[in-house]
């Protein structure tokens, strides 16, 4: 059957401020201080900035990374585009606009005013064709009284205005609370506007895609198998993928790679010809390390939901070719050792190719952006992890150890993904992959995602898994 | 053992981004103490 | 620190009493290592978990600090901790910790 590609792939940004405060983080802490609220509401970034910020650039694919300059990055951003050819940055009544054309429940009610804006928003999106727009005017009516209803959430606009009514599903279940299904909505939403700019950016048939693969890290379910839920078939059904079917593969962060590599297999085993992935946002994330951000004078900056999409296809003799003999996992065995664990998914693959780690050329790992991270004393993710790569490199003497911050700058990158875990975790580097493989002069890249199981509290255990990308030979 | 060691129930508070808990489990346990808690944390 | 991990800590204090603990990091930095070992000693310094002014004054020491290192059989080391003892800055992460033991030491 031939190695599976990775064709296209798409990213998308919306900018939510208004719902900022219903991450998890914020949700518990602004009702209980009046003034951390104001200075919250307060610290809340335009559009304008949020589509001028140039990590968000980066993600939707306008600038390269490296391309990035030194940090500051807040306010350093020229006035920019929202769309690129694969990617947007969408504000926040088109974004509730979407929500409500995307939910077949009545939860969403939006304000007459805000439907109208949402309508009138989406009526010239380049995607609006591809969008139910009649469910907004069945959405729309008084937000103000659904929001006061029991069980409701309030949704807003402009830091603090009210703008929709966010309905439970069931008064006695927490699976299907407001708040829960808020989160798995926008999952959705974000999931399919990254898949519908993948198939109509780039010019594929949306019956052409025989199954979709979500690796997104909310919990869809009622309280009889919460979390048991189809992320990926609902996303194919939104994005109208007609003959598609679909399915979830979780691993917290690391998911993404997981499911690009079951992907490749099924392509490459002729399962199926197309596989998308896809990924939608983690609401819950939104204003997680706010407090570190007001601390240091800086805005809210975990103010988007992200979403990305992917296609994995039979050779075509050009995309980049997904290597499946490339793969690393973390066994059982190597336990929780940092090393042990980047040994495994960074080096073994390569060695087991007879390759050197100078053969790749772009490490895509856990892309944080470090501007968000750092104040709240999280430290620069991406950097320690290619510090651990470098150090790995020169103690199996590809490099010398003097050579150690050259391997981290011209193979690593600046961290640019909002800390929506499974977006950052190397599937937020696809697009430039994908060019840097065909029309850019990279040979291989390697893909390595990381996931915190312990989170669960079910085993101590981490996981991670990697694959390498490479130059198709055929063009 | 150790005179930091000697007779204490070890905690080991771990890090994702730096040494997990684990880790630091198998690193006591090696140097024969006993360990009452291992998590790790995860700010991402 | 996470609120569980606050519980659990209290719980063993009460269960094997203070100074029968060794609370022992992996902290990447000198700033998560210090807020680490300040919540054991001091308290959470964020007030938002059980040990907020606790005041336990734990033991508690980094795992590579050279106090703990030396006493690691060699093997185990390098599997588990290894390269990282290169990645981290140890030296920065150890001032951190014997710092918040300093401050302990001193309001005794």
């Amino acid at each position: 059957m031939g190695n599976p590609v990775v064709s296209h792939a798409a990213q998308v940004l919306a900018h939510v401020p208004g719902l900022a405060r219903h991450g998890s983080k914020p949700s518990r802490e602004l009702p209980r201080n009046a003034e951390v609220l104001a200075q919250f509401l307060g610290s809340l970034r335009s559009f304008d900035e949020a589509v001028a910020y140039l990590p968000h650039q980066a993600y939707i694919g306008a600038l390269h990374p490296r391309d990035l300059p030194a940090r500051p990055w807040v306010g350093a951003g020229p006035a920019a585009g929202r769309f690129t050819s694969g990617g947007e940055i969408m504000p926040e009544e088109e974004f509730l606009g979407l929500l409500a054309c995307l939910d077949q429940f009545g939860l969403v009610t939006l304000d007459y005013e805000v439907a109208e804006l949402a309508a009138a928003g989406l009526a010239r999106h380049p995607l609006a064709k591809r969008l139910n727009l009649d469910r907004l005017a069945a959405a729309s009516g008084d937000a103000e009284a659904v929001a006061a209803e029991h069980g409701s959430l309030p949704l807003h606009v402009a830091r603090d205005r009210l703008a929709a009514g966010f309905r439970h599903a069931h008064d006695s279940d927490d699976a299907l609370a407001a708040g829960v299904l808020l989160e798995n909505l926008a999952c959705k939403a974000t999931g399919t506007l990254a898949l519908l700019h993948l198939i109509d950016d780039h010019g594929i048939d949306p019956d052409s895609i025989d199954y979709v693969i979500s690796c997104s890290e909310e919990a869809v379910g009622d309280r009889y198998q919460r979390g048991g839920g189809n992320m990926g078939k609902t996303i194919a059904e939104a994005a109208g993928l007609g003959q598609a079917s679909g399915a979830d593969v979780k691993n917290f962060c690391a998911a993404p790679v997981p499911a690009l590599v079951i992907a490749g297999a099924l392509v490459a085993s002729g399962v199926f010809r197309n596989v998308a992935v896809v990924g939608g946002g983690s609401l819950p994330k939104l204003g997680m390390k706010f407090q570190g951000h007001l601390k240091h004078g800086l805005p809210v900056l975990e103010d988007v939901v992200g979403g990305s999409a992917a296609l994995v296809t039979t050779d075509d003799g050009a995309s980049p070719v997904m290597r499946l003999d490339g793969v690393g996992r973390h066994r059982v065995q190597a336990g929780s050792s940092n090393p042990l664990i980047m040994e495994a998914l960074g080096v073994q693959p390569l060695e087991e190719l007879g390759l050197s780690m100078l053969d790749v050329d772009d490490y895509a790992t856990e892309l944080h952006n470090p501007e968000i991270t750092e104040p709240q004393g999280s430290g620069n993710v991406p950097e320690r992890n290619y510090k651990t790569l470098a150090a790995l490199a020169a103690r199996r003497g590809d490099i010398g150890r003097e050579a150690i911050p050259q391997f981290m700058a011209e193979r690593g990158m600046p961290g640019f993904a909002p800390t929506q875990g499974h977006l950052a975790s190397a599937l937020c580097y696809l697009p430039h992959a994908v060019r840097r493989l065909t029309s850019g002069d990279a040979t291989r890249v390697h893909m390595i995602a990381k996931g915190s199981l312990f989170l669960g509290r079910m085993t101590q255990a981490s996981d991670g898994m990697s694959v390498l990308l490479e130059r198709n030979q055929g063009s | 053992m150790s005179p930091v060691f000697d007779g204490k129930f070890v905690i080991a508070l771990g890090e994702r981004d730096g040494v997990a808990g684990p880790a630091i489990a198998a690193c006591a346990k090696a140097a024969g103490s006993d360990v009452v808690f291992t998590a790790t944390e995860c700010f991402v | 620190m996470d609120l569980g991990t606050q519980e659990a800590i209290l719980r063993l204090v009460n269960q094997h009493g203070k100074d029968k603990l060794l609370v022992l990091l992996g902290a990447p930095d000198g700033e998560s290592a210090e807020i680490s070992a300040e919540t054991v000693i001091i308290g959470d310094p964020t007030y938002a978990g059980p040990l907020a002014e606790a005041q336990l004054g734990l033991d508690v020491y980094h795992i590579l600090e050279e106090e703990i290192r030396s006493w690691i059989p060699a093997d185990t080391w390098d599997d588990q901790v290894g390269l990282m003892a290169d990645v981290l800055d140890a030296e920065e992460i150890s001032t951190a910790v014997r710092g918040m033991r300093d401050r302990r030491e001193s309001s005794n």
